[in-house]
């Protein structure tokens, strides 16, 4: 038995007894200044010549992006919230040297008052349930860190005691359905791979996050690549693949740069390369970069996109797990769902059901943003409401505005309105509801947003990012988007959304691929939902949330109201 | 000490370079893209040409992906390369007005060089720094939070440097 098998299969979790200091090196944090907050406590720390005993990392976001900068402190575990590189300084002198926890800088909960020490005591934490997420913010993306957390133990429970098969049934047993937005059972995929006979066959992690307004992939890639690559060995040993691609978006340049660290690191240790863990298993790993078109999230685009080509999508089936990548049989999953992979073949399907309802079991990481008090990434049981997402989790809605609606899945997805608060969020409940899970982008708005305004918003998208290929996306989302810049300018007419309605049918049903077939559900589950607040545009000409500039707030004729009304007729 | 040449003909040299090893090896058309268009910071059109005749690519393909990707420019960009963010985070947090404002006080719009001005503007479809909503990136910086009120400042901090 190799050594470093011996090693990963005994179970052990490093004791926090040293001082050691976690930056959160999140995106959010480093837009605000984490950087100068880490020299800062470098600079203090070996002024005072203890550098060599207190280790300072940049972890991956530790979640609550409202109070970054953020720092946690070991091994007590304090958070310190917003901090300046002056900051930094008194925790140094204050806390490391003197022992004393700087109650200034903590964080204060707005609604109960009460100052809070850990991350764990915040109620934006204490509602979750990090499993994906379990070492984000937790350890470096080191592979060093990730061997101490049980990292790779999975691949190797899967080498030594499983075969290809078993692993899949595992997989199919979990219920773990694609979270990149699909759903689709992640286990029937394996095994279709697996049952193509093919001289080779490819895995590929699908890293092209491109819902605007979902960023947990790019966070589980800067945090945690190493589970990625821990889930697609697995995969690659279920599957038969031996080789495997990382396709991840340009505009995410910390992240590819981690992966390919990981990737290195991984091959040091041999867990990538010939004959793994010396046992007969080989795979390898390589990253290819996107560059910039949202269509290449869709399997046949992505593949296109790795060909080399335009990313042009084509129609299924075949599907990519028969045809793909160079026409060979090619498992694509997505970031988050391979992330899963270990969890599950380490601690067995039966403990992954046991979360969230019959049909998604698991958690769902959610990328909660907006109008909400506590922004960040959100990992929750399937199935947890909208309400604990937003209220108990989220804190609520900033400036005590009222909530109007939650957009899930981005520009495929669709509105989810007050009425729905209490819904739980899981695959089939949103289906019902006209909105989908999605890659769990969440973005909550408030009274102050204009959800006509909202639905041109993603049909500019979708339109700008179709690639042209097929008739009704191509030209349907250039007349639906003219008809809403039309209604949000002040110039809508009777009629227009019923020929809203129509195209968007036309669209849903005939267009070749995902991007086309869901471009239409934002402005369809908002027009259900706030009709009225459409006719107020086309038949008053009046904006309730007062974000169409072209358009007054008010009802009757006030002196401004008369005048935009004026304007736009001119126009 | 080595003989003078013309700073572009160096350019085109490295170009030169840095295809050989993408040369005969399916599906690299992106990745070498993106290495021209690191090297001379967008891709003119003599650069399409030297990369399709280098990896033996029709120039049109060459073209169809230039075109197809919105990270691939075919026009110059300013000194300062400011992108905005249009995700749906930054949207609601008023990134559109964040836009226009910038565009009045650069006097040139995303997309279009403007050669008298030290600035390129852009957008971008989401950053992944949705908790920090709006977003301005200069360069590889982001910004986060922004406002329209903050912008006149961090220009003039730009113009300085």
């Amino acid at each position: 038995m190799s050594t470093l098998l011996g090693e990963l299969t005994r179970e052990r979790v490093r004791p926090e007894t040293e001082h050691r200091l976690l930056v959160c090196g999140g995106i959010p944090c480093s837009s605000k200044g984490c950087r100068e907050v880490k020299e800062s406590l470098d600079d203090e720390l070996r002024r005072r010549g203890i550098a060599a005993e207190i280790p300072v990392e940049i972890v991956g976001c530790i979640g609550d992006c409202s109070l970054g900068p953020a720092i946690i402190v070991y091994p007590e575990g304090i958070l310190y919230q917003k901090l300046t590189p002056d900051d930094a300084r008194t925790i140094v002198r204050e806390h490391l040297v003197g022992g004393r926890v700087v109650e200034a800088l903590l964080h204060r909960d707005p609604r109960s008052d009460e100052i809070l020490r850990q991350r764990e005591t915040m109620p934006f934490y204490c509602g979750q349930t990090r499993l994906v997420l379990r070492n984000c913010g937790v350890i470096s993306a080191h592979i060093d860190d990730y061997l101490k957390y049980r990292g790779y133990a999975a691949l190797a429970r899967a080498l030594t005691e499983m075969s290809p098969q078993e692993v899949i049934g595992e997989v199919k047993a979990s219920g773990l359905r694609g979270r990149g937005g699909g759903g689709f059972p992640t286990g029937r995929k394996w095994k279709l791979v697996r049952e193509t006979p093919a001289d080779e066959k490819f895995v590929i992690c699908n890293a092209d996050e491109g819902d605007p307004g979902a960023f947990m992939d790019r966070n589980i890639l800067e945090g945690d690549p190493h589970s990625i690559i821990e889930g697609m060995l697995i995969a690659g040993y279920a599957t038969g693949a031996r080789r495997g691609y990382i396709y991840v978006r340009a505009e995410y340049p910390i992240a590819v740069h981690r992966c390919r660290e990981a990737i290195r690191q991984a091959r040091r240790k041999k867990l990538l390369g010939e004959n793994i863990l010396e046992k007969g298993f080989s795979f390898d790993l390589e990253i290819r970069t996107g560059a910039g078109a949202f269509v290449c999230g869709e399997e046949t685009a992505l593949i296109s996109s790795l060909h080399g080509t335009r990313g042009d999508p084509e129609p299924r089936p075949p599907f990519p797990a028969q045809k793909g990548l160079w026409g060979k049989p090619t498992l694509i999953n997505n970031v988050e769902t391979l992330a899963n992979i270990p969890l599950i073949i380490l601690h067995g399907a039966g403990r992954f059901v046991e979360l969230g309802p019959e049909g998604s079991p698991g958690t769902k990481v959610f990328a909660l943003a907006g109008k909400v008090r506590h922004t960040g990434l959100v990992e929750v049981p399937l199935g947890t409401t909208l309400r604990q997402i937003i209220y108990d989790i989220g804190g609520g809605i900033p400036g005590d505005k009222r909530f109007k609606a939650a957009q899930t899945g981005g520009p495929s997805g669709g509105c989810l309105g007050e009425e729905s608060l209490d819904r739980p969020m899981d695959y089939d409940s949103l289906r019902r509801a006209g909105s989908i899970i999605g890659s769990g982008g969440l973005i909550v708005m408030d009274e102050d947003s204009c959800m006509v305004d909202l639905a041109r918003f993603y049909l500019d998208f979708n339109q700008d990012e179709s690639c042209g290929k097929c008739t009704p996306c191509r030209i349907g989302s250039k007349r639906m988007l003219e008809l809403l810049q039309g209604i949000t300018g002040g110039r809508g007419e009777e009629g227009d959304l019923e020929r809203l309605e129509q195209l968007a049918l036309l669209m849903k049903n005939s267009s070749l691929c995902g991007l086309g077939r869901t471009a239409p559900n934002p402005l369809l589950s908002t027009l259900r939902i706030f009709r009225d607040e459409y006719l107020a545009h086309i038949r008053e000409r009046r904006c309730p949330a007062g974000a169409c500039r072209a358009l007054s707030r008010q009802q009757g004729s006030t002196e401004e109201g008369t005048r935009a009304e004026a304007e736009t007729v001119d126009r | 000490m080595a003989v003078k040449t013309d700073p572009e003909e160096k350019l085109y040299e490295r170009l030169d370079r840095a295809l050989k090893k993408y040369k005969g090896k399916p599906g690299v058309l992106i990745a070498a893209l993106q290495e021209a268009q690191e090297i001379f910071g967008y891709l003119p059109r003599k650069v399409m040409i030297q990369v399709a005749n280098r990896l033996t690519i029709p120039l049109s393909e060459v073209y169809s992906v230039v075109s197809f990707y919105s990270l691939f420019s075919t026009v110059p960009t300013g000194k300062h390369r400011l992108e905005v963010c249009l995700g749906t985070a930054c949207y609601v947090q008023g990134a559109e007005e964040l836009l226009r404002e910038l565009q009045d006080l650069c006097g040139t719009e995303p997309g279009k060089s403007a050669p008298e001005s030290p600035f390129s503007i852009s957008t971008t479809r989401c950053v992944g720094a949705c908790g920090a909503a709006p977003i301005v990136k200069i360069g590889e910086e982001l910004h986060g939070e922004m406002t329209p009120e903050k912008l006149p400042s961090l220009l003039e901090e730009l113009v300085k440097e």
